[in-house]
């Protein structure tokens, strides 16, 4: 089943700019800490793959880089976190941070509009206004998250009366529609079939190509799967980052990552 | 309705009702009634005042009733101009308070942070709910009447109302408002919606149908009130319409207490027949918010 990515980028390569880099990250909960220090580099068209149990701190660290923790009162971080060379706490407009990176949620959010505005919705933000473009949109985003065929016939309809896994498709062909350069995913195939999941993979490393994806996860082979480099946190230590497949076969691997990703604990 | 099978004499079946099974579904049989008793008092007044309404009123209701002016010392005649009166006094104050508690709801739920501040304003509003009609009068009197020297008009009137009913529509508005996901907001976040696009294309469609029913509350409270309006704009006879907001006029609930008490020689259904007028606008003017929150709610998505 498992077979290593086809076109793993080689982290030393000086070709390959830096979509994202974090320094030190620490972010707290009050006086809770949820992640400490942890640093890493997101190459362009690449797919970051994050593992680790639940608790230990991999969604808080999404929801920094795309600056979500304005949302939560109780949430504070320090350290540095650039996104294309530019410092995430020196971005005046975060909207047009926003803007840029599409997120998908554990649970599928299908917004209560129809399929067709769903999708329609953030390029509508962005000031398109012609039906023609925004059809052309719709079906586009919609095709690339595997969902067109299913839906094409009832845009109309309501989004939340998909199934779960369409409405994780709805809400990834919804962050396609932002055109972003950054994909976050969140644990997306939770709530989700194996069947579907393997389509959703199959859409992903299309993306790749295009943007960048980040992907927390807690199912470890689908980071095997999908992910060039991974990280893996543990209690909100960032224990190791490194190519996917010396997460899986290193030697000299941290004793935590083998017990971790060979289903010893965790 | 309770499973009292015995157990079998075979000995204990996983499928037969123990002592405790039993005993339960009693204790869920009686709370279930006592429930329903309660329900059933509650909805007594209501069935029996309609009731008497409906009985001792009915014979004075005509088409006359509602379109005449009211004769011979209000011993006879009609209601039109308490009935047109208290419709201008109910549109002025919800044209007034709308605007004002929505968008105070709006600030407190989608935009405000919790601090002391706003902690400070809601607690404003809870005991502005609680101060009694009479007081409101008398504010009316103090800041429209005088004050502002809007005259004992509609428009006074009515603004003593539209405060008065406030609370209830910035409560009943964040209420609806705060009950919309909070997924939905931070999903149209994500995708870099301002604050106000996210209310206009996400919060508001999902919350107007609460919203509207604070609304509808706020009309059969404002249509009922007597206190705050005899003060500030309702006149004990006044058989004209009104020609703009700076006019006294009559109104439905202050002419239901004239009649009833202040004078001799009323015909005894005249007076039943006015509440009947009051309650009957309060449900026309309902139904008609309820039906646009059917329709509203009809494409309700979640």
């Amino acid at each position: 089943m498992v077979s290593p990515p086809p076109d793993s980028p080689n982290p030393g390569d000086p070709q390959r700019a830096v979509k994202l880099s974090v320094r030190d990250l620490t972010i707290r909960y009050g006086e809770t800490t949820a992640l400490a220090g942890a640093s890493f580099d997101v190459l362009e068209n690449e797919i970051f793959g994050i593992i680790g149990p639940a608790n230990s701190g991999k969604t808080s660290l999404l929801r920094v880089l795309n600056r979500m923790d304005t949302f939560n009162a109780g949430m504070s971080w320090q350290g540095q976190v650039h996104f294309d060379g530019q410092d995430l706490r020196t971005w005046r407009n975060l909207y047009a941070l926003r803007r840029r990176i599409g997120v998908v949620f554990p649970l599928p959010v299908g917004l209560p509009m129809s399929i067709y505005e769903n999708v329609a919705l953030s390029p509508r933000l962005r000031g398109i206004k012609s039906k023609a473009e925004l059809d052309v949109i719709v079906e586009r985003c919609l095709t690339r998250a595997a969902l067109w065929d299913e839906v094409k016939d009832r845009l109309s309809q309501l989004g939340s009366m998909l199934s779960g896994g369409q409405q994780q498709r709805l809400t990834i062909a919804r962050a396609l529609s932002q055109e972003p350069e950054l994909l976050l995913l969140d644990e997306f195939s939770i709530a989700v079939d194996p069947v579907t999941t393997m389509k959703i993979e199959d859409v992903l490393r299309g993306l790749k190509s295009e943007m960048t994806i980040v992907l927390v996860t807690n199912l470890v082979q689908q980071a095997r799967r999908l992910a060039d480099r991974t990280a893996f946190l543990l209690m909100g230590e960032c224990v190791e980052v490194g190519d996917t497949e010396d997460l899986f076969t290193s030697d000299d691997r941290d004793p935590r990552t083998r017990d971790y990703v060979e289903g010893r604990f965790g | 309705m309770s499973a009292e099978a015995p157990a079998p004499s075979g000995g204990p079946s996983m499928f037969a009702a123990t002592a405790r099974n039993i005993q339960n579904q009693r204790v869920m049989t009686a709370v279930k009634s006592l429930f329903l008793g309660m329900t059933l008092l509650l909805s007594t007044p209501v069935v029996v005042i309609l009731g008497v309404l409906l009985y001792k009123g009915l014979p004075a209701i005509s088409w006359e009733f509602l379109t005449a002016d009211p004769i011979n010392g209000m011993t006879a005649g009609g209601v039109f101009p308490a009935l047109f009166g208290t419709v201008c006094i109910v549109i002025v104050a919800l044209v007034a308070s709308v605007p004002v508690g929505v968008a105070a709801a709006l600030y407190l739920s989608e935009y405000a942070s919790d601090n002391w501040f706003t902690r400070l304003i809601n607690l404003a509003i809870i005991n502005l709910a609680g101060v009694p009609s009479i007081v409101h009068a008398l504010f009316g009197v103090g800041a429209f009447v005088l004050f502002f020297g809007f005259g004992t008009s509609i428009l006074a009137a009515s603004l003593t109302l539209a405060v008065m009913t406030l609370p209830v529509v910035i409560v009943s508005t964040r209420e609806s408002l705060q009950a919309v996901p909070m997924a939905f907001r931070e999903a149209c976040w994500n995708m870099g919606a301002t604050r106000w696009q996210t209310i206009r294309k996400v919060v508001l469609p999902n919350a107007i149908s609460g919203i509207l029913t604070g609304i509808i509350l706020e009309v059969s409270r404002t249509a009922g009130e007597t206190a705050p309006i005899m003060f500030t704009g309702a006149a004990f006879f006044l058989p004209f319409l009104p020609q703009s907001v700076y006019d006294q006029t009559m109104a439905l609930s202050l002419h239901l207490f004239v009649v009833s008490t202040q004078v001799p020689g009323v015909p005894d259904e005249l007076p039943y027949g006015v509440a009947l007028v009051l309650i009957g606008m309060v449900l026309v003017m309902n139904s008609v918010s309820i039906a646009f929150r059917v329709y509203l709610r009809r494409r309700k998505k979640w």
